[in-house]
């Protein structure tokens, strides 16, 4: 179990978390992943999700965008509860989250800018949201803004698989903007990519997520980046629970090299033996 | 270090591996059909040496090719090559939704999608020549019948082929559409059509010349086109214009292969 953000809800007196996770589970098989997992993202919050391969960190981002079903538990994200929506229900729920991806995900024989306009989609259908050369002048002009937002304007009508990968990452960025989100999840945003396009992107995010107030929730094995651009960070590891724990950025007094020590993948993961968590008090 | 290998190594490995039984009985098998097949088709090398003068005969009155008619018979061709066009663009229009319903992850249900690779596979295995007689019964004899067995014909190739095709794009720029809550039509135009579309043309292309193929057959069963110009030459025992036919419909279609050949390779 991992202690909730709503100590930090109520001291400020928001009002309710953006993401709000309670009891959930998730098992592959035999493998338990998550197990009562409560967790809570307060409006404006960029948390770091960190933790060895296969503890369920983008499984839980998947969850909240309703991409992978909870065993159990409930996950109520922006006043929705994720579990019951389908259909036109889920698609504009869906609509309201932004997400990156670890793989950038643009359609590669189209421009950057058909690939901003695809963004959208979140609130408008039809043939005018398929291509930048079908796009409304409205439409075409805050593509533009938001590709002038992740410094690629200039790149505007060159087609995604000539950019590189950081401007790949960056254009799908600048989709996710497009999108007007009301909360951003990242999966390992900045994994393939070399380590100043990987900072450039995170720092991207991080700026134009704050600016905006918005939730940033991010998955991150670049512990630099976890300690940088992050309120809070929560470790997720392979305990006997299957739950993780929650480092307080402010209140971490260790480097990169040490918080990476913490949640270090075990040499063999074992679908049987379920190593416990390193307790947190270590760490402070 | 030098690797040729030592003699008696070589000597030591198998130069063949000893069938099973499985195999024996197989090949045995497949022989004996070879066999029976050959004594069903009527072929006897006394047959062949006695058809000989009759294929020399015949060849010898086809030249020289006879060009008076051939200005009508370049017109019949025309029309050949125009129902192969027409024929061609409608199954290519029809087969684009009978591929969306048929392709996985964009049929909207597993049954709907059986359904519609069922149809496509009907209309692949059933021969054009065969709908050309279905067409002719049903809109009469002419270049409409022709125009709809080509149309059906170019489904069951293009339908599978599209399909195929939009399978095979990447799932990302997929997954990124539906979590930004785009519609099903939404996703399969921004995501899947434009990565689709160098194999969407390819295929086109190649329909084209295969429809441009078929269609001087179909004229054989009165669909239309310069087929029935042939059956009627050879009927007549009208030999030189026989050729002068032959010649004009092999002009076409190479002519149509090369173009579209060198048309897909620039686009690939």
């Amino acid at each position: 179990m991992i202690p909730t953000g709503s100590d930090t809800t109520a001291t400020t007196g928001e009002p309710s978390p953006v993401v709000a996770i309670s009891g959930v589970s998730k098992s592959f098989g035999p493998r338990r992943i998550l197990h009562g997992l409560d967790l809570a993202v307060p409006a404006g919050e960029s948390l770091a999700l960190i933790g060895a391969n296969g503890t369920g960190k983008s499984t839980l981002l998947r969850m909240i965008v309703r991409l992978a079903e909870a065993d159990a538990g409930q996950i109520r994200v922006l006043g929705e509860t994720v579990g019951g929506l389908r259909g036109i229900a889920l698609k504009r729920f869906r609509a309201r989250v932004g997400v990156v991806f670890q793989k950038h995900n643009l359609v590669a024989r189209l421009s950057a800018l058909s690939n901003v306009v695809h963004g959208v989609q979140s609130r408008q259908s039809g043939p005018r949201a398929w291509a930048q050369s079908l796009a409304t002048a409205e439409v075409r002009e805050e593509a533009m803004a938001c590709l002038d937002a992740v410094g690629l304007a200039d790149k505007a009508m060159q087609r995604a698989d000539s950019l590189s990968g950081g401007q790949s990452q960056r254009v799908a960025i600048a989709r996710m903007l497009m999108q007007r989100p009301e909360l951003v999840l990242a999966d390992e945003p900045d994994a393939s990519l070399d380590p100043r396009a990987g900072r450039e992107v995170m720092e991207l995010l991080f700026r134009l997520t704050r600016d905006k107030g918005l939730s940033l929730i991010f998955v991150s094995h670049h512990m630099a980046h976890a300690l940088r651009f992050s309120d809070r960070i929560v470790g997720l590891g392979r305990s006997e629970s299957g739950g993780g724990i929650a480092l307080d950025r402010r209140a971490l007094h260790c480097n990169e090299a040490e918080l990476a020590a913490f949640f270090e993948a075990p040499d063999e993961p074992s679908d049987n033996i379920e190593p416990a968590t390193r307790p947190l008090a270590v760490l402070t | 270090m030098s690797l040729s290998a030592s003699p008696r190594l070589a000597a030591t490995t198998d130069r063949f591996a000893r069938p099973s039984a499985t195999t024996f009985i197989g090949t045995f098998l497949a022989l004996a059909l070879v066999i029976w097949s050959f004594s069903g088709s009527e072929l006897s090398a006394e047959k062949l040496i006695r058809g000989v003068p009759y294929m020399g005969n015949i060849l010898g009155r086809m030249f020289p090719p006879d060009l008076s008619r051939l200005d009508s018979i370049l017109w019949s061709l025309a029309t050949t090559f125009q129902m192969a066009v027409s024929g061609c663009v409608l199954g290519l229009i029809l087969s684009f939704p009978l591929a969306v319903l048929a392709a996985e992850g964009l049929s909207p249900h597993p049954i709907v999608r059986t359904l519609a690779r069922g149809l496509i596979a009907f209309f692949r295995t059933v021969p054009d020549l065969i709908w050309a007689l279905f067409f002719v019964i049903a809109v009469g004899l002419g270049p409409a019948a022709g125009v709809l067995a080509l149309m059906i014909d170019t489904i069951g190739y293009a339908g599978r082929f599209f399909a195929e095709a939009m399978e095979e794009t990447d799932k990302g720029p997929r997954e990124a559409l539906s979590t930004i809550g785009a519609s099903k039509t939404g996703l399969i135009f921004s995501a899947v059509v434009p990565n689709a579309m160098p194999s969407f043309i390819a295929t086109s292309l190649f329909c084209v010349e295969k429809a441009t193929r078929a269609s001087v057959v179909l004229g054989l069963v009165g669909a239309g086109g310069i087929g029935v110009e042939l059956k009627v030459a050879f009927d007549l025992f009208d030999y030189d214009t026989a050729l002068t036919i032959i010649l004009a419909v092999f002009a076409l279609v190479v002519a149509v292969e090369q173009i579209g050949g060198s048309l897909r390779r620039r686009i690939i």
